[in-house]
């Protein structure tokens, strides 16, 4: 199995230098997971590098095709709490 | 003020301020550098240093290269498609670089602009969050260009481990992003950090990253290496809690404060922008940076340039330095350094010499004394500070005067997107002429060379009477010259509802 990266990678580099088995190509429109050479980073880190640091939500899939950052998991706020965070951050 | 030394290859439009004087000390005496209270030995340092120091920025030229592209933390404030927003205001994108292009386009600028003196590193994204892309940039120009000085910008989590390294190259100045000491505003300003191979979110991750930038810090002061400390000002958030990090950071020996208003358009996609978070308003930041200048030195006047900046501090030559055109460009080192050496000692022989006497007092370029001691503020767009020759659509910085009926003095210059300046930013001129608006606020009148339709109205509406009348005219008399209309309209009397502000010599930014 290997971690993928879909649409809404925005190219920022980040995962890039962290794969320990040099997967991941800079690419566009976006950037790309070689599945032949990702391992999970197993044997290697307990977490997969690349989904460890990626900023943005959803863009890396596991091998289960499960998003590994979903919703709310990288800003901190869950989506039904996204109302009441705006609020709240709109009175400051 | 007296004139820079010319630059051969520098075309009128996008000069290298060459015909520029220095209006902070041409419009007043007191225009002293901040920085007069530092000791000798710093004050030596940073002489040179067009970022650091208030005067130098009018004499020697920095760039930046982009060659770190990688970030291991998340600010509320930045959107991860585009530059560090702690270095570059939010929605610019620089052309990376690989260090071996981006020693080459260093030499090639220091070789056609011989006032440069000073490589930064400061992204697109946290150079130590690529440390060996940063450091092979800087061992190969310490190499070949060890005249020039190098800094660096970062927000501070992996500075520990790696300041040894920094220390071997010719590093003499290092910005470290701070905007809290408290792991608990940290947590309302970074959602997450990259740390020791895992994700570490909320309280624990703000506590790291606190950690690491005050060792940072610390360890870095140690090795009398110079740190500047860039802090953005979040209303709501840390804005009381700055007062704090200015009075830590100084007791660390920090030489410089340097407080940024926070930029958050909803356009611009950051977290902040797109909940609704608000801005500074000017007066907010100048009394933060009022009440941290009692600690110490405060700077003001920072462009918040583009990691890929070329030229002096406010303007931006990297066009004339793209790839293709460095490649094609043939470059003798040596007698480039030469250059260097002597434009260095032309200046500083000039830096030294008395003010030249084609100065007048301003009080007299009033044209008629008049008893009014009402304080306005007025902005010009001028490409050298000294006469009115801008078009307001190409204005990437506007000068802010203030009169009172008895003198002319330049505060502060606000750095804005210029709204027209290419194709490529058409989708985008609303909102830059939005935040041009929002930089003036406060301004009696904008005095241009011309200025379109459409905008006037704009300004008109805003409260901002825009005045094409006084084009190529030199900037004192033409402010004193409209001083008694401004004065007398209605117009000034609806802006007047908001207080004057009491404003100190140094301007904002
Ligand atoms: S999961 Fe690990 S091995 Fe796979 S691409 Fe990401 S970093 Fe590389
Ligand atoms: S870290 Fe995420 S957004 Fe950045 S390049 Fe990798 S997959 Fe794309
Ligand atoms: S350090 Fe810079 S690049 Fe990284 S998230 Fe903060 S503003 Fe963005």
């Amino acid at each position: 199995m290997a971690h993928r990266i879909i649409d809404g990678c925005v190219n920022c580099w980040a995962c890039e230098p962290l794969c320990p088995n040099q997967a991941i190509q800079a690419a566009t429109p976006h950037f790309l997971i070689d599945p032949a050479k990702c391992n999970d980073c197993d044997g290697h880190y307990a977490d997969p590098q690349c989904a460890s640091i990626c900023p943005i939500e959803g863009v890396i899939l596991d091998g289960n095709g499960q998003a590994v950052n979903p919703p709310g998991s990288l800003t901190g706020i869950p989506p039904d709490q996204w109302a009441t965070a705006m609020s709240e951050i709109r009175a400051r | 003020m007296t004139q820079l030394v010319s630059n051969s290859g520098t075309t009128a439009a996008s000069g290298l301020c060459s015909s520029s004087g220095c209006p902070t000390s041409s419009s007043s005496n007191r225009g002293a550098d901040r920085l007069a209270h530092l000791p000798e030995a710093i004050r030596a340092r940073i002489h040179n240093h067009p970022c650091f120091s208030e005067e130098a920025h009018h004499h020697y030229a920095r760039m930046h290269v982009a060659v770190a592209p990688a970030c291991n933390i998340q600010c509320h404030y930045c959107n991860r498609k585009y530059d560090c927003s702690n270095e570059s205001r939010p929605g610019v994108v620089s052309e990376l670089l690989t260090p071996e292009q981006a020693i080459q386009k260093t030499l090639a600028v220091a070789a056609a602009i011989p006032q440069m003196s000073v490589l930064g590193i400061a992204g697109p994204g946290d150079p130590l969050a690529n440390p060996e892309r940063t450091l092979a940039t800087f061992r190969g120009l310490s190499e070949k260009a060890p005249d020039i000085k190098l800094c660096l910008s970062t927000n501070g989590l992996a500075l520990p481990g790696l300041v040894d390294e920094i220390c071997r190259h010719n590093i003499e100045h290092v910005t470290i992003t701070i905007n809290c000491v408290d792991p608990e505003i940290g947590a309302r300003i970074y959602p997450w950090i990259f740390w020791n191979n895992r994700r570490i979110t909320g309280i624990k991750a703000a506590r790291i990253l606190i950690e690491q930038q005050q060792k940072g810090l610390e360890m870095l002061v140690e090795r009398g290496v110079l740190v500047k400390i860039n802090s953005v000002l979040i209303p709501g958030v840390n804005d009381r809690h700055l007062r704090e990090v200015s009075r830590v950071v100084k007791a660390k020996g920090a030489f410089l404060h340097n407080l940024m208003p926070l930029i958050a358009e909803p356009e611009h996609g950051t977290f902040f922008g797109l909940m609704g978070q608000r801005s500074p308003t000017a007066a907010e930041l100048q009394t933060l940076q009022n009440d941290c200048a009692d600690g110490m030195a405060v700077m003001r006047h920072c462009r918040q340039c583009r990691a890929d900046a070329v030229g002096m501090l406010g303007e931006d030559r990297c066009a004339e330095f793209t790839l293709d055109k460095i490649g094609a460009m043939e470059i003798d080192h040596d007698a480039a350094m030469q250059r260097r050496a002597e434009t260095r000692a032309a200046i500083e022989a000039k830096r030294l010499a008395p003010p030249s006497a084609t100065l007048v007092p301003i009080v007299t370029l009033m044209r008629r004394p008049s008893s009014a001691t009402r304080t306005i503020r007025v902005a010009v767009a001028s490409s050298d500070g000294q006469t009115i020759n801008q078009h307001f659509g190409h204005a990437e910085e506007f000068f802010i005067y203030t009169a009172d009926g008895a003198s002319v003095r330049h505060i502060d210059t606000v750095r804005v997107g210029s709204y027209c300046s290419g194709p490529a930013d058409c989708g985008e001129q609303s909102f830059i002429l939005d935040d041009t608006i929002q930089a003036l606020d406060g301004c009696a009148a904008v005095l241009c060379a011309r200025i379109g339709i459409d905008i006037w109205g704009r300004l008109e509406a805003a409260g901002i009477m825009p005045n094409g009348e006084h084009a190529q005219e030199r900037i004192e008399e033409a402010i004193a010259a409209v001083y008694p209309e401004l004065t007398a309209s209605r117009r000034l009397n609806q802006s007047d509802a908001t207080p004057t502000r009491q404003v100190r010599h140094g301007g904002t930014r």
